[in-house]
């Protein structure tokens, strides 16, 4: 079972609807749909494809590859506005750096749940504490 | 000088306790081998060849008297009573425990100091040139600017993990003391039309693949910097090659991709990105501009200077070779060489950091330089000082009259401490300043880098020497390559390979034959080495090293 990970804790996962990859077409006009994206995607190619799109999960194949964040950030200055979630192999002290890049969650598996418990996550939930770059950018 | 705010203090505390409990969490299995490693390289902590080495910054190489002093604690009370400055101004220490990190980290940071990003694939330590300030020749001082780069890159939410490491280096002037050409971005402060901006290079870089930088953008105004900045790594980011750490750096992106697509996706990033600023980096690089406003200077007569250099030519030899010309005539700058042939390249005792900080409230307005030749420079020196700085640095050993000399050779730490090391580098460069000295021929060759890397890695800047010695390993033997004609400077280039190596015992020989011919065949004192070099060429260099006659053969063989 994967967790959730919120500034609130570790919850269950409620999304129900499924994931689609980009390249796959919508459900049709008005439908809400959720993408899947791989680390190698270029946030360009949905430039005028969000409409529809609830909830974007990316996927992070492990730890040391930080695409993620930069596609995280991508996505919200072209305007998308629904659920942000980085899955995959993310820990903890990344947990800042997740939320600070535009990411509303981080899914894990229940291995690293065990290993690294929900204190180890909530120690992090003050990631708008000490931000010099959002303090830069005002 | 920059003094940390609330914020900056709050966070180097903040990071230094967060060190703290992940080392914790190491230890009690939360965070696997794995994991830790790149915690423990963003916050300076390598594993070397006998054990921890940490790694502090020292943001655009300048340091404070009571930093300073904190560095001779720290080497004292939790290292073997030393530090090594590195080419890219910072210090290391080379024998920390790892148990006793997280008080070091809280020592630096209760002197505005900390030792994040110094290694990992992040944004590392802003270097700058070292004369900043004080060069006679510069536009502006860059370290404002460096400062700021310095907090935007500090825990970057999304530049923590990049494909690889990422450096940045900044100048105001356009004589290079800053190596700008071999970094990922290189900045120059220009002038146009009578506003300020950047220059801006990129994928630059040493290492196996040397290449010198590329002109990104020919002006940026100085507003955008940080957009800007923060474009070309997120393009870098998203494109960097990940599957081989070798061809992970942004030149080799900027090889593969052509500067002028590099450039369109960079312009089309910081097209989205610059809205996002809305000028309070603005406010606050004006905050930060007032704190490096000069200090109030002493107007003394230089007599005593002029008198000294008239009656003592030991004093004479060192004005001449180690004091550049200040931007105030009164004053000069001073380099005060690490490199006493003999010495460790780049090494300084607690009790030599200590007679620093004490020289440099006497006499040089409390400011330190470390530069990346690796050497300490007290930017503010009234010339009527000089005479007695120059006695007490001789008093502690730290006289020599080396700067830009045979002698004042950068050097990695090679396999004395580095765990990528293929062969010694320090005993070849104190083998190199001994001969000379006794050959009394350093003034004579006159302004000559050499620079000597003990693996491919090239942390000695070897491709940029004017003579760059690399070591290798040859089925279980050190072997030395010469490289010639290399430069870091505004006329960067990579140096040639002379051809075949030496043994251990052949290279200082092979350097003693390589300057004598310099001496036999350059048009007078005034023609250096280098530009000797760009004159003749390779051949009479290679004759000197091979041999006229075996040259083929050896070529062959190798």
């Amino acid at each position: 079972m994967s967790v959730i990970v919120t500034d609130r804790g570790f919850g269950p996962d409620h999304w129900r609807g499924g994931f689609k990859r980009p390249e796959e077409p919508g459900a049709g006009p008005g439908i809400a749909v959720a993408l899947d994206l791989g680390p190698d995607t270029d946030p360009e190619t949905l430039r005028d494809r969000l409409d529809d799109v609830v909830l974007i999960r990316v996927r992070f194949p492990g730890f040391a590859d930080g695409r993620g964040f930069t596609i995280a950030r991508a996505l919200r200055r072209m305007g998308f506005a629904g659920r942000l979630r980085a899955a995959g192999h993310v820990i903890a002290d990344q947990y800042a750096m997740a939320r600070r890049s535009g990411f509303d969650e981080v899914e894990i598996d229940a291995d690293l749940a065990a290993r690294q418990p929900e204190p180890q996550w909530r120690a992090r939930a003050d990631w708008r504490a000490g931000d010099y770059r959002a303090r830069l950018r005002g | 000088m920059y003094r940390y705010s609330e914020f900056d203090t709050a966070f180097v505390r903040e990071r230094a306790a967060q060190f703290r409990a992940q080392v914790a969490r190491r230890l009690d299995g939360s965070l696997t081998e794995d994991e830790f490693k790149p915690l423990r390289l963003m916050n300076g902590l390598y594993l070397q060849l006998h054990a921890y080495m940490l790694r502090v910054a020292i943001p655009y190489g300048t340091l404070s008297g009571a930093q300073m002093r904190q560095l001779a604690m720290i080497a004292r009370r939790w290292d073997k009573g030393y530090g090594h400055f590195t080419t890219r101004q910072n210090v290391q220490f080379n024998w920390p425990r790892l148990e006793d990190v997280p008080d070091m980290l809280g020592a630096l940071a209760d002197v505005g100091m900390h030792a994040i990003q110094t290694s990992g694939n992040t944004i590392r330590n802003v270097t700058a040139d070292h004369f900043a300030g004080a060069a006679a020749d510069e536009i502006a001082d860059p370290r404002p600017y460096a400062e700021l780069l310095r907090q935007w890159s500090t825990d970057h939410p999304e530049f923590q993990f990049l494909p690889r490491k990422f450096k940045i280096a900044v100048t105001g002037a356009e004589a290079d003391r800053a190596v700008i050409r071999a970094h990922d971005i290189g900045l120059q402060l220009v002038e146009r039309d009578g506003a300020r901006g950047f220059r801006v290079l990129i994928g630059g870089g040493l290492g196996r693949t040397p290449m010198i930088g590329k002109v990104v953008r020919a002006f940026l105004p100085e507003a955008d910097l940080l957009p800007y900045v923060e474009a070309i790594v997120s393009v870098y980011n998203l494109l960097g090659r990940r599957d081989n750490k070798y061809k992970a750096r942004i030149k080799i992106t900027v090889h593969e991709t052509g500067i002028d697509e590099m450039r369109r996706r960079i312009e089309a990033r910081f097209a989205e990105i610059r809205p996002e600023f809305t000028g309070i980096d603005r406010e606050i690089l004006a905050g930060i501009a007032a704190q490096f406003a000069p200090p109030d200077w002493v107007a003394r007569d230089p007599a005593p200077f002029h008198a000294a250099r008239a009656a003592d030519p030991v004093f004479r030899a060192w004005a001449d070779t180690n004091v550049a010309p200040h931007r105030r005539d009164d004053h000069a700058i001073v380099s005060v060489s690490l490199k006493t042939p003999g010495a460790t390249p780049g090494d300084a005792t607690a009790a030599q950091m200590e007679i620093l900080a004490d020289l440099a409230a006497a006499h040089a307005y409390d400011e330190l330089r470390i530069s990346h030749e690796q050497n300490v420079v007290l930017p503010h020196v009234p010339r009527a000082a000089l005479p007695k700085l120059h006695a007490a640095l001789k008093a502690a050993g730290l006289g020599a009259a080396n700067i830009g000399l045979v002698s004042d050779i950068i050097a990695c730490p090679g396999m004395d401490y580095c765990a990528l090391a293929t062969a010694r580098s320090i005993p070849v460069a104190q083998e190199i300043a001994t001969r000379f000295e006794a050959l009394r021929l350093e003034h004579e060759i006159g302004p000559l880098k050499i620079k000597i890397s003990g693996c491919i890695n090239a942390c000695g800047h070897h491709h940029v020497g004017h003579i760059g010695i690399l070591g290798l390993d040859r089925a279980g033997v050190e072997n030395y390559q010469i490289t010639l004609g290399g430069s870091g400077a505004e006329d960067a280039v990579i140096g040639t390979r002379s051809g075949p190596g030496f043994a251990y015992d052949e290279i200082v020989p092979a350097i003693e034959r390589l300057l004598l011919a310099y001496l036999a065949l350059r048009e007078g004192p005034d023609e250096t080495f280098l530009m000797a070099w760009r004159r003749v060429g390779l051949a009479p260099f290679k004759a000197a090293l091979y041999g006229p006659h075996d040259t083929a053969e050896r070529a062959d063989a190798a």
